[in-house]
């Protein structure tokens, strides 16, 4: 087939196109940071989640370990259960402790794991017992209203 | 007799309206069952390419780089007053990838290459070459029509690729370079929060319908236009105004269904 110097321009068009794409796909999209590698699922019963999200991050001290696969309400015990998957390089103890915690005062909030002491490993599907609900603000400013109140009346009893 | 005249003024062109829109869509129809041919004899549809595409590059790439700028500089003064400059890159990137790339590379191609297609089309058949093809017993479908098409749909989602590129670019260069925001945290968090198949392939399922809308408003136009000068010259401006309206309106019924509880 001959080639004329229109289908160099139509290439060129083309290519820079794709690289746009490719461009953003790696370095502005997660596609190049978070590779899909393989993952484990454990699930954990909150008594409040806050505003945690699907696909919100699991991070143990610090590190990017895995995502929020789903969350649901259990009618059961009225708890939400949150699922996650965990990569599987990242093993973790049995009586690992799940905290939801805030990135910053008003940032997104994730899955924080304390890995504790014991020795056998958390299994696939398995669930994570010790769990810290999402500090809701109106919870701490009712509390410390509460003790505010108190307070005056300590002090004259003395 | 006025008030009588008047509401049957009203009701023909709305009956005119869904008649066309009527043609239109078998128009559309007609494009897709002849097309075979022009994917067979694909040197037509990249002839096409390069007049629609490579032809939209510099606009597009113009265009980008100061929307990429204008976000930059703007979404910075707002953060600044909350203290999240650092969140820059999300906002630009997200801006782009989601709204600004496929609407604005769209809008900008309806008036750069649709306007161009149309009034083609329209003097092709104004001066019957249309009606020549006929008599060799060409398809004016096969033939004219259906590579256009292609080339559009093609050319469209790579277009808005590059805009929504070179206008993070663009917020890259006004944030991090002139403003001196962070570089870390502008690529970091940029990262975290765009996802690969929710935002980026959202955007570019979005391009890929604004392509075959404009595109098959601007051929239908020229190939409905009355074949004279004033004629073309209303179909033309008819290609812009409809497509941009059509863009804009399913952008929105696009991001509703799209980004609905995300």
């Amino acid at each position: 087939m001959e080639r004329t110097t229109l289908d160099l321009w139509v290439g060129m068009f083309v290519v820079a196109g794709i690289g746009a794409l490719v461009m953003l796909a790696m370095k502005v999209g997660n596609l190049g940071t978070y590779n899909v590698s393989e993952t484990y699922q454990v699930h954990a019963y909150f008594s409040n989640i806050g505003g945690l999200k699907p696909k919100a991050s699991i991070r143990s001290a610090g590190v990017l370990v895995g995502r929020v696969t789903s969350i649901s309400l259990d009618t059961e015990r009225y708890e939400a259960n949150v699922v996650m998957s965990v990569d599987k390089r990242y093993q973790f103890p049995k009586d690992t402790f799940a905290n939801i915690l805030t990135s910053g005062l008003l940032g997104e909030q994730y899955i924080g794991l304390v890995p504790g002491g014991e020795t056998e490993m958390i299994k696939d599907g398995d669930l994570l017992k010790q769990t810290q609900s999402a500090m809701v603000l109106e919870d701490l400013i009712s509390k410390f209203m509460y003790s505010k109140a108190s307070e005056p009346a300590k002090e004259e009893s003395k | 007799m006025a008030v009588v005249k008047t509401i049957s003024a009203i009701g023909h062109r709305i009956v005119d309206t869904v008649w066309r829109i009527g043609v239109a869509a078998r128009f559309f129809f007609l494009t897709l069952l002849y097309s075979g041919n022009c994917l067979r004899r694909f040197h037509l549809v990249i002839k096409e390419l390069f007049s629609t595409g490579v032809m939209s590059l510099i606009i597009i790439i113009v265009a980008g780089l100061f929307v990429g700028m204008v976000l930059g500089l703007q979404g910075y003064e707002t953060l600044k007053r909350y203290g999240s400059e650092s969140a820059l890159g999300v906002m630009v990137a997200l801006g782009l990838v989601r709204e600004l790339g496929p609407v604005m590379a769209a809008l900008l191609f309806a008036s750069r290459a649709g306007s161009a297609m149309t009034a083609e089309i329209g003097l092709m058949k104004a001066t019957e070459q249309i009606s020549a093809m006929e008599m060799m017993a060409v398809n004016p479908i096969a033939r004219i029509v259906a590579p256009r098409f292609w080339a559009g749909v093609i050319s469209m989602p790579l277009l808005a690729a590059l805009f929504s590129a070179v206008g993070i670019f663009g917020g890259y260069l006004v944030g991090v370079v002139q403003i001196g925001v962070d570089e870390g945290s502008f690529w970091s968090q940029m990262q975290a929060a765009v996802d690969f198949r929710e935002d980026i392939m959202n955007g570019i399922i979005k391009s890929v319908v604004f392509g075959t809308v404009v595109t098959v408003i601007a051929l239908f136009e020229g190939f409905d236009a009355p074949p004279t000068a004033e004629g073309v010259s209303g179909a033309t401006t008819r290609t812009v105004v409809t497509s941009s309206l059509a863009i804009l309106m399913l952008d929105f019924v696009l991001t509703a269904i799209m980004f609905r509880g995300a």
